[in-house]
């Protein structure tokens, strides 16, 4: 079992996000900040679309050699001095991260920012345990505050205003003057700073992540802009990475390569701030550093996405590209996805993680305006890739009923285009005459769902068919 | 069956391979082997004076702040400059690279400790290994030299970095990497340290010095 998912609400959800006054306030720092300085990066480096071209390349070079280079990173790992576990699933991977805490004797575990945690519900199953886990991406440490999932894979808190925040700091931190000041954003970060380090500096185990995973060297790789997953890593006595398989690249020129596409799509940075290779544990040489260094390498589903159509979405390096330039995402945000990868990613990925049959309303949840692969750094078809799963959810009947019979009779004039065009015709000569005086329909036939949220405007009479052939010969003659 | 092997054979069914394919294994080797480049931007690919300045201009664009010494005798005297800039106390931690340590410290009134941080130092120096110019980033090596604590926990960080160790771009510091530690082979931590710690998850507002410094100078050595 992983985390559970309200996915099959999806639409339930999405309608409660439109009504959020907070929520909707808090999404229009999405709109405004991310696309903007994504471009202004772009524009800066004259290379960036060929560097996207070398992005994906490599990531499909590796895909295809997966398992060469998953042996190949092991022997690093384990010649640095370093431990390789391998995770089936999430349930095995909670077991496994147990275990090593346990060992090491641990009461409290930092965390860096990882979205495979999330997946894997760790953090409850530590709880559970006896270990306290404790977030310390200010973002992740907010929501964990609230019992939240993140609703953003790089802005977890993107959901929230700084009030809300000043509440959960308020409830929270009460060893704290109840009447200090925390009316600034930035007096919520020295706040949340100076909590955490206590944190840090008590933890017995960190967990981190890994945007990427080097088999030349057996290197782990976290980027951070607070410096949170460093602390994480070198301050307590073990180090365990968190990793899922299609992590892998083969060398330090490769990674070189899509670091220099990440930081760009995510932030408009031009790198982040840390950006941190780990190899095994601290050498004689070194003064500070984990004395234990573990990866767990999990799969969940993902080793059979390969050589399926699928594939594609095992390139991606969790930039929130997509995310940030989706009108859906900006409309309900990332919770109303309903499990841990929200935004166009979260629509394919998702089916593919936890089943079509509960994630369906996902895929469904695109206008296919098809800015999110306009700007994924590797180059995702994701509109594609979702049409894929609304293809393979009518296959297996999971769509209503009235949707497949509506498709299928759209499918049967579809089929026969001299009937099309009569139809069509027909229909919108009728709609384009009983409309002629209002110029829009405030009520159709079958068409509440449209015309109960906005007017319908009129056709103009003629059908598109009709025009282009009238323009075409037009611009012939 | 292991979870090892089963992840593995899930991996090869899915790929149609058994993994003895000779020639899959020789792609392997030799992109293991090779590095090859792919694609470096124009801009890092300068020299001499036009890579330094470069350099600056983008340590400035990551917010953090930079100043040239004619040679490593002038760099005590002008971090304790800093530090009296920014009303900052004269106190210093350092590891015990030998760079920093020829340095003639007895000449300021700077208070300096050594060895790695605990969490209550205010001020720290590092010697890096190299400068970045196309994106003005210190790539740091963790040794007892240069502990990697100091790089997060002080409030002010300051990077010392010779002028002959700023590369063009992140490749040509990889290259040394692998000459100083043997080809496949890396320390225990590489930092690549790009501006000051900050935080943008309160309203994607940019705040600096989230958790590691709020600050960052960087010092060029000349000479």
């Amino acid at each position: 079992m992983t985390v559970h998912s309200t996915s099959p609400q999806f639409k339930q959800n999405a309608a409660r996000a439109l009504n959020d006054s907070q929520l909707q306030k808090a999404l229009g720092n999405v709109k405004q900040g991310f696309i903007d300085k994504r471009q202004m990066a772009a524009d800066k480096l004259p290379e960036f679309e060929a560097l996207r071209d070398s992005a994906r390349d490599i990531k499909n070079h590796t895909l295809e050699h997966l398992d060469l280079y998953l042996e190949a990173y092991e022997e690093k790992v384990k010649a640095s001095g370093g431990h390789v576990h391998f995770a089936r699933d999430a349930a095995e991977a909670r077991d496994i991260i147990l275990k090593i805490c346990r060992e090491t004797g641990a009461k409290t575990v930092t965390k860096g920012k990882s979205m495979i945690s999330e997946e894997i519900g760790i953090n409850h199953h530590l709880e559970a345990n006896g270990i306290t886990p404790v977030e310390t991406d200010l973002g992740e440490y907010i929501i964990q505050l609230r019992n939240e999932l993140p609703s953003h894979i790089i802005a977890p808190a993107v959901h929230l205003n700084a009030t809300q925040v000043e509440e959960d700091f308020r409830r929270v931190h009460t060893h704290l003057d109840a009447k200090r000041d925390l009316s600034e954003p930035v007096q919520l970060l020295t706040e949340a700073r100076a909590v955490l380090r206590e944190r840090f500096l008590a933890a017995d185990v960190g967990i981190t992540g890994a945007n990427f995973l080097v088999a030349e060297t057996g290197t782990s790789i976290i980027v951070t802009n607070e410096g949170n997953g460093d602390l994480t890593q070198i301050l307590p006595k073990t180090h365990i990475v968190l990793a899922s398989i299609e992590k892998l690249v083969p060398t330090l020129e490769d990674v070189s390569q899509l670091l220099r596409v990440l930081a760009r799509s995510a932030t408009g940075q031009e790198l982040s701030v840390y950006t941190t290779f780990s190899t095994g544990p601290r050498r004689s040489t070194d003064a500070d550093g984990p004395e234990n260094y573990h990866v767990v390498i999990l799969d969940n589903g993902r080793s059979s996405m390969l050589g399926t159509a699928f594939e594609e979405m095992l390139r991606c390096i969790r930039c929130g590209a997509c995310m940030n330039h989706c009108p859906v995402y900006h409309a309900v945000g990332g919770h109303a996805y309903g499990w841990v990868y929200p935004g166009p990613m979260g629509a394919v990925l998702t089916p593919s993680l936890i089943g079509v049959d509960k994630a369906g309303h996902l895929p469904n949840a695109s206008t296919f305006c098809g800015r999110c692969e306009s700007v994924c750094p590797v180059r995702i078809p994701l509109p594609k890739l979702m049409r894929h799963w609304r293809e393979r959810e009518f296959e297996r009947h999971l769509t209503p009923a009235t949707v497949r019979s509506g498709l299928q009779l759209w499918g049967f004039f579809a089929k026969r285009p001299d009937l099309y065009r009569f139809a069509t015709r027909a229909a919108m000569g009728v709609l384009g005459f009983a409309g002629r005086q209002r110029g829009r329909f405030s009520w159709l036939p079958m068409a509440k769902g449209w015309t109960q949220y906005r007017d319908f405007p009129a056709p103009q009479g003629e059908t598109f068919q009709q025009r282009w052939k009238r323009e075409r010969n037009g611009r012939a003659a | 069956m292991s979870a090892r092997d089963d992840v593995f054979g899930n991996i090869r069914r899915s790929l149609g391979v058994n993994g003895t394919e000779t020639i899959r294994r020789q792609m392997v080797q030799d992109r293991l082997e090779r590095s090859p480049k792919g694609v470096i931007p124009q801009r890092g690919q300068v020299s001499g004076e036009e890579r330094i300045a470069l350099f600056r201009t983008m340590v400035e664009t990551s917010l953090a702040t930079v100043t040239e010494v004619a040679s490593s005798a002038e760099v005590p005297q002008s971090i304790a400059l800093f530090l009296r800039n920014h009303n900052l106390p004269a106190t210093l931690r350092m590891g015990d690279d030998p760079r920093l340590n020829a340095m003639p410290w007895q000449d300021t009134t700077l208070e300096v400790a050594h060895g790695p941080s605990e969490g209550r130092d205010l001020n720290a120096v590092s010697h890096a290994f190299g400068g970045i110019a196309e994106s003005g980033t210190l790539a740091m090596v963790s040794s007892a030299d240069n502990p990697s604590t100091l790089n997060f926990l002080p409030d002010n960080h300051i990077i010392v970095v010779s002028a002959k160790d700023i590369a063009s771009d992140y490749e040509s510091v990889w290259n040394r990497v692998r000459f100083a530690y043997g080809k496949g082979s890396m320390p225990r931590t590489v930092n690549w340290i790009t501006g000051p710690s900050r935080s943008g998850d309160i309203e994607q507002t940019l705040l600096l010095g989230a958790h590691g410094p709020r600050r960052l100078h960087v010092v060029v050595v000349r000479e």
